[in-house]
């Protein structure tokens, strides 16, 4: 089968018509799976809770349930709005999300772009989403809204930086910003020699796995890093005013960026859709990919959304200093630190 | 940095808890929640749901609906005469209760009634599903308030220390 998949051959219209048809699928599916096992199962257990039991086999439609309910709510924009903003903000902090999955390879040749700085386009759409942002603060003309977005901003410019310095460590290591190239990588790497298990990042790039980690969970705005959205004093930050389908964008644009960033951190430090024993220009992984990446997706965002659940929230100036004072510093020391040891080896 | 082995141990007691949520019951585990409108919790100890009234005590002496401080008891009553205990002698005056209502929407489960009721005809029941969807429906009267006279659990000793009443519940 995996032969058949690997030998069809498309117009360049038709290949285009099904990629857009998979992200657009892509991006409300995910953002469902991450809601339903994360925010309501594993949430739940870990406050010795069972979670939403009613809607469908062990509640698992709960979050169909609740998208029907946000659909049908009525579109509110407030009067003193601007109302153009108003309604766009939603849409560019969702299309960063869209933007974000058109580098994940879930096999050398299943992904929609394979450009050859896969990674810095990554970095560099995924800070679109402040813009929009900032455009739903200010236009909501409310001054909740606009302090969330203020706080969101800042925020998210603090850790894009340790978030681009801590990719620089594993692309010296890889010797290239695509994806693609990077997963090759580490399936051709070998650890003292031994190359069975291939050399999976994690194991030479830990610090940069966890600075990446820390930024992914602030990019994200959760918890302990949801200073912008925190409801006890903002009442929700800059999604104060959005109600409706407008809030359910907000939502899907939340959970389907944490499962890009959850497979992007799986790609650079776990191998991606590679698994070891199995040739990386095998045809298997037309079938194989998106499984294994996907699994190791699972594992990475269980680790985010642990710490989300685990930890309370950051004050401002604590938030700003451990971007500042500690994770661009470390991942500066970890850029020197690979960059001798590459010169070295 | 002194910080970070309390951060793992935070990590380390979600991870535990969400291990006991999913281990089956039988082995000491599950959540610590139950199935609600399947399965109902027990109730805490003197949990105060719902006033119940034990009718055949009940002297009508108003004694609870003066010291209500919502003045949410409604109570009415006629005299009669009672046929004499013993032969030729006088017959009694009693009190017949022709009402004892108690208005929920301003009950503000204080309890000053089942203190003060001093012949022991008001209970506290751990029952509380009696929510109705016109606030008018809240007014509760003695028929109803005598069913819920199955639900009051007995007796239990108060915690050491605590001052020493015992009520009796009529069985």
């Amino acid at each position: 089968m995996t032969h058949v998949l690997a030998s069809i051959d498309l117009a360049y219209w038709q290949q285009t018509a099904i990629k857009l048809i998979v992200v657009t699928l892509l991006v409300p599916t995910t953002a469902l799976i991450f809601g339903i096992v994360f925010l309501f199962k594993v949430m739940s257990w870990m406050q010795s809770r069972k979670g939403p039991q009613e809607a469908g086999p062990r509640g698992l439609l709960q979050l169909l349930a609740d998208g029907a309910k946000f659909v049908q709510k009525e579109d509110l924009i407030p009067d003193k709005a601007d109302r153009f903003v108003f309604k766009t903000a939603p849409i560019v902090v969702l299309l960063s999300t869209l933007l974000l999955y058109v580098i994940l390879p879930a096999s050398q040749h299943l992904v929609v772009e394979d450009l050859d700085v896969g990674i810095f386009f990554a970095l560099a759409v995924s800070s679109v989403s402040v813009i929009g942002i900032l455009m739903a603060g200010w236009s909501s003309a409310n001054k909740y809204s606009l302090i969330g977005a203020i706080r969101a901003a800042g925020q998210l410019i603090a850790y894009e930086l340790p978030m681009v310095l801590a990719v620089v460590g594993v692309v010296i290591q890889a010797g290239t910003l695509s994806l693609n190239g990077i997963v090759a990588a580490q399936a051709g790497g070998a650890i003292f020699g031994f190359s069975a298990l291939g050399n999976p990042f994690i194991l030479t790039q830990f610090i940069g796995f966890f600075i990446f980690m820390a930024a992914v969970q602030a990019e994200l705005t959760q918890p302990p890093f949801d200073m912008p959205v925190a409801e006890s004093e903002l009442v929700g930050g800059y999604q104060v005013e959005y109600s409706g389908f407008r809030f359910l964008f907000f939502f899907l644009a939340e959970f389907a960026t944490a499962f890009v960033f959850a497979g992007i951190a799986a790609t650079l430090f776990l191998g991606g859709f590679w698994i070891p024993g199995v040739d990386i220009a095998s045809n298997t992984y037309w079938v194989l990919g998106p499984i294994v990446l996907f699994t190791k997706i699972m594992i990475v965002a269980f680790i985010i959304f642990w710490v989300r659940f685990t930890y309370p929230r950051f004050r401002e100036d604590q938030l700003q200093a451990f971007a500042w004072k500690w994770l661009i510093p470390l991942a500066l020391f970890n850029i020197l630190v690979t960059g001798v040891l590459k010169v070295v080896f | 940095m002194p910080r970070v082995p309390g951060l793992i141990k935070g990590l380390g007691v979600t991870f535990g808890e969400m291990v006991k949520t999913l281990k089956p019951d039988s082995r000491g585990g599950g959540p610590v929640t139950v199935d609600y409108p399947h399965v109902k919790e027990d109730p805490a100890p003197r949990a105060r749901g719902v006033i119940a009234l034990h009718e055949e005590n009940c002297t009508a002496c108003m004694l609870c609906s003066r010291e209500c401080p919502d003045w949410c008891i409604y109570i009415e009553a006629h005299k009669y005469l009672a046929p004499p205990r013993r032969e030729g002698g006088k017959p009694r005056k009693k009190n017949a209760l022709d009402r004892f209502d108690i208005d929920y929407s301003l009950c503000m489960y204080c309890g000053i009634c089942v203190e003060v009721c001093p012949f022991d005809a008001l209970f506290w029941s751990p029952e509380y599903e009696y929510s109705e969807p016109r606030i008018a429906d809240l007014l509760h009267d003695k028929s109803r308030l005598g069913e819920w006279m199955t639900t009051v659990p007995d007796f239990e000793p108060y915690e050491a220390g605590s001052e020493q009443k015992v009520k009796k519940v009529p069985s």
